[in-house]
């Protein structure tokens, strides 16, 4: 590199943060914007059913239905709602103001009281297949819990207690979390690696900046590399943080070393800020760029990474599509790398393929840029 | 790194343009920037790249330096051919595009290192160069300040010098001049008299503004990506020798013109202070049947040369005065149909518009004139209650804006900067559109649109879609469909920017005949020449009044023993300079 290049880099890169450091616009991108989103998808995105709104019908308030009910009542899972007639709680469903409905038909203290049967009825709204699933379970479960605890209190019947069965297994220990925050941290540094340099090349042509430098002896390789060089700080710092929030906010343990996470992130941010440059070369504003970013981005991750979505039930066709987003390569080690620890066979063909991804994204940038405004 | 100097003795021309020819596609769409554009500009002098907004001057200067490729024919810079060596070129030239490419986060001085280091000045070399810029500019005081705080002048020079921090043998501005207050455009010019002339400097300066012309060594008129005249502009208004006189006579100075434009042999009549210039097609003074006609000869201008180049090309706008019709609405109450008292308007600790008072009376024509940034769209859009005042009375047809500001709009016709209509509509359904919005239907509507399209010959166009428009068509069309609801108050926000000078005119011809039909006009324009078809005036500056009073009366002041006629420019300049200054050097 000769000296007239040296010193237009340099000249380009501290120029790039004085910026940084006056416009917090990127510093935004690189911190804030990950921390929000982990905090609304960490907090919001969890496979695990709490306060899920239920509605009860008491037809016959009796104190047999209140010692059924108050179980609902004291749950961690539920949070019920009462409605006097099954006509009001079925509206409720339809709105979606409850998730499901417990019936106590008029004879249930009767039939209960007698020492018979004494069924429930449970309604529970099939549109979320996967939370009816889990209502379902935990309406069992209450239900079973309730009849062996009256049979062992009245020495009654126990068998009808035990025929109900729970079709979902509920085991509290398990926090779905622990395994979607890696994946999450993936995903959100997708979008933020990908907005950092779209978003800053676009702010240099809506400013028109952009077409003063070029007509400068600088090259299209030196700008390139001078957004690439600070932008690339800027994301790993973001990531440190997002790695931060993980382990001390939601407690997820961080069981592989920290250096191997570093230098797989390394990769993994070069193939983002990649794809940021490619989406420059061709959207000139800032509101282009950010729209392409995020659905060339963080949507294909966020759906086809593997992270929530398990990879091997797709079809044949979506499967071979998940190849070509990089997050799924980093999803895979972030996860082996928090819950596992440094397992090489998954870390290391991951961390091979994350490489090529960020060569070819670097290259295409490369050969797409040009010191022309057509 | 040092630049070994071209030998001084080569004949050879800076810049050589063959046949040069661009044009942009979109969608289906293909529009021809420049048709096949032949020119040489000489070393050492300033070459104006002169034509209005459209003309295909930005494109021009992005294929000079390297930023397009042509579609067809050579471009030679320095020697050298763009389309095969543009880094080399780019190594030789300096270029300052229309916003002047300052990043505004950086300060002064971070600027100016920026732009050395990408053209490889040394450090060793930079304080003597620096300090010889920041005194050419004046910008010296202010090296620590960010760029984004300066004003647009001292931006304007701040480009400029960062573009000139490894002196180019080329030098390219594009529309340096835009929108800048008049005294930077002197001091701009001052700058570049000394580029040339001392530092030998090539200098390629392009501009919508036509009386700049006649400061370049060298003009190239450019007009729908066509060159109309290449030359020395004493070869321009040479040819309008003894065809350019002062009219006055015993009626009104718009009647005036609006005769002596339709007369035979006429082909231009503009407006001047009290007078009216006429430019005939012949050496001869015009003949007219108007009483009391006093004709006195005039010095030709540069766009003399250009309103006779474009009337040759057939390029002919309607000769009869516009019969507008006089607005039906009900009749106003008496006194001012504008007043304004101690108008203040804050953004949190910035003072957009700082105590402005002015009243404007039924038919007058009233200016806002001033540099961007000075205040007048502030003003503007409280005057159409669009922004609230923080301080101060607004009084808008009789009514109060604080309080009745729906009122008063519906008196108002409004025509926004731009013209903002709608691109993808036809001009038949933006008219549609238009006139539904201000709530006319049935017959009454088909009855507006078609007086519009029968008024502003727009007929023809009636299909076509409004963004393929060519821009004095548009501004046709945005005056059309501020008329739709007969408005007795018209706001025109920079209503003629970079159009054409016969645009400009029919424009004014159908501004002067809305004035004599009795609507208040209130006009806004940066253009210091438009001043002279205001009946008053408003010179504004950093939000506050530098002057007001009739034109004549504003450039009277100005007149010294050196300058006994001077222009509006001129005058512009004196205020400014009058308060805080000592007697220009």
């Amino acid at each position: 590199m000769s000296a007239g290049a040296t010193r237009r880099l340099y000249g380009l890169l501290r120029k790039e943060s004085l910026q940084i450091w006056r416009d917090p616009s990127a510093l935004a991108i690189a911190f804030v914007l990950p921390a929000v989103l982990l905090m609304i998808f960490g907090y919001g995105v969890t496979l695990d059913a709490r306060n899920v709104p239920i509605a009860l019908v008491v037809q016959q308030p009796s104190a047999i239905a209140a010692s059924f009910t108050s179980r609902f009542a004291h749950s961690p899972f539920f949070r019920p709602v009462r409605f006097l007639t099954i006509q009001d709680a079925e509206r409720a469903m339809a709105a979606r103001d409850v998730q499901g409905i417990v019936w106590l038909p008029g004879d249930f203290a009767r039939r209960a009281e007698s020492g018979g049967n004494a069924p429930i009825g449970v309604i529970v709204n099939g549109v979320d297949a996967n939370d009816a699933r889990i209502i379902e379970g935990y309406v069992q479960q209450a239900w079973a819990t309730w009849l062996a605890a009256r049979a062992a209190a009245t020495g009654g019947d126990a068998a009808m207690a035990l025929s109900v069965q729970p079709q979902v297994r509920f085991n509290p220990a398990v926090d779905s979390r622990d395994y979607l925050v890696p994946g999450l941290i993936a995903v959100i540094m997708t979008l933020t690696g990908a907005l950092l340099t779209a978003l800053v090349i676009a702010r240099e042509w809506e400013r028109g900046t952009m077409e003063a430098l070029m007509v400068t002896r600088v090259t299209i390789h030196e700008i390139l590399l001078a957004k690439l060089i600070p932008y690339f700080v800027l994301g790993m710092g973001g990531m440190a943080g997002s790695v931060a929030i993980a382990v001390f906010l939601f407690g997820v343990p961080l069981q592989g070393s920290v250096w191997v996470l570093t230098a797989t992130s390394a990769l993994f941010m070069l193939a983002a800020l990649g794809m940021g440059l490619l989406i420059s070369g061709f959207a000139r504003n800032q509101f282009v760029a950010g729209q392409v970013a995020i659905i060339t981005t963080f949507l294909p991750a966020f759906i086809l990474s593997g992270f929530v979505f398990d990879i091997n039930s797709m079809p044949q066709a979506v499967q071979t599509i998940t190849h070509i987003v990089a997050a799924r390569y980093f999803v895979a080690i972030l996860q082996s790398v928090f819950l596992a620890g440094n397992v090489w066979s998954v870390i290391l063909p991951n961390a091979v393929a994350l490489a090529v991804m960020a060569a070819i994204f670097l290259a295409l940038a490369r050969a797409t840029a040009r010191k022309r405004l057509d | 790194m040092p630049q070994a100097p071209e030998s001084a003795a080569a004949p050879q021309p800076a810049l050589r343009l063959h046949d040069v020819r661009r044009s942009f596609r979109t969608g289906r769409r293909v529009s021809v920037a420049l048709d096949g554009i032949t020119a040489t500009a000489a070393r050492g002098a300033v070459s104006g790249l002169i034509g209005p907004d459209g003309a295909g001057k930005t494109t021009l200067m992005r294929l000079i330096a390297g930023l397009l490729r042509a579609d067809a024919g050579t471009i030679e810079v320095l020697g050298i051919d763009v389309a095969r060596e543009a880094l080399r070129v780019q190594g030789r030239i300096g270029y300052m595009p229309q916003r002047f490419g300052l990043y505004e986060d950086l300060s002064v001085a971070e600027n100016l290192d920026l732009y050395a280091d990408l053209q490889g000045v040394r450090p060793a070399e930079r304080p003597a160069r620096y300090a010889e810029l920041l005194h050419m500019t004046g910008l010296g005081p202010f090296t620590a300040r960010i760029a984004g705080r300066l004003s647009g002048g001292m931006k304007q020079k701040l480009g400029l010098a960062c573009t000139l921090v490894h002196p180019p043998e080329l030098l390219l501005l594009d529309e340096p001049t835009v929108g800048v207050d008049p005294v930077s455009r002197r001091e701009l010019w001052q700058i570049i008299d000394h580029l040339t002339r001392a530092a030998h400097m090539t200098v390629l300066f392009s501009t919508a503004y036509l009386d700049e012309a006649e400061r370049c060594d060298n003009v190239l008129l450019i007009h729908e990506g066509r060159l109309l005249g290449h030359g020395r502009p004493g070869q321009f208004t040479a040819e309008m020798q003894g065809r350019c006189f002062h009219a006055t006579a015993g009626l009104g100075r718009r009647r005036l013109q609006a005769r002596l434009a339709d007369a035979p042999g006429v082909i231009d009549a503009v407006i001047q202070g009290s007078r009216v210039r006429v430019v005939t097609a012949e050496a001869a003074p015009p003949v007219a049947d108007v009483p009391a006609l006093e004709l006195t000869p005039a010095p030709p201008r540069f766009e003399d040369s250009f309103v006779a180049r474009l009337r040759a090309r057939g390029a002919v706008p309607p000769q009869r005065t516009p019969a507008t019709a006089v607005p039906a609405a009900s009749p106003l109450p008496a006194g001012p149909v504008i007043s304004v008292a101690h108008l203040t308007r804050r953004f949190g600790a910035f003072v957009a518009v700082d105590d402005v008072s002015f009243t404007v009376a039924r038919g007058e024509i009233f200016g806002l004139l001033g540099a961007n940034g000075a205040g007048k769209s502030t003003t503007f859009r409280m005057l159409c209650g669009l922004l609230p005042a923080s301080g101060g009375t607004l009084r808008v047809a009789g009514f109060d804006l604080r309080r009745a500001a729906a009122a008063a709009r519906g008196r108002i016709g409004y025509m926004a900067q731009k013209f903002s209509l709608y691109g993808d509509l036809s001009v038949a359904q933006n008219l549609r559109f238009f006139s539904s919005a201000y709530r006319l239907s049935g017959a009454r509507q088909r009855a507006r649109v078609a007086w519009a399209e029968a008024e502003f010959e727009l007929g023809a166009m009636r299909e076509a879609t409004a963004r393929d428009l060519p821009l004095g068509f548009k501004q046709r069309l945005a005056l059309a469909c501020a008329l739709m609801h007969e408005p007795d108050i018209l706001f025109l926000d920079e209503p003629t920017s970079g159009v054409d000078p016969l645009a400009r005119r029919e424009f004014w011809r159908r501004i002067n005949a809305l004035a004599e039909a009795g609507v208040t006009v209130l006009v806004t324009t940066h253009f210091m020449e438009e001043a002279e078809h205001c009946d008053q005036l408003l010179i504004m500056a950093q939000g506050r009044v530098l002057a007001a009073g009739a034109p004549e009366a504003i450039r009277r002041r100005a007149r010294t023993p050196a300058r006994p006629d001077p222009t509006m420019e001129d005058a512009f300049i004196a205020v400014i300079d009058a308060p805080d200054r000592a007697a220009p050097p």
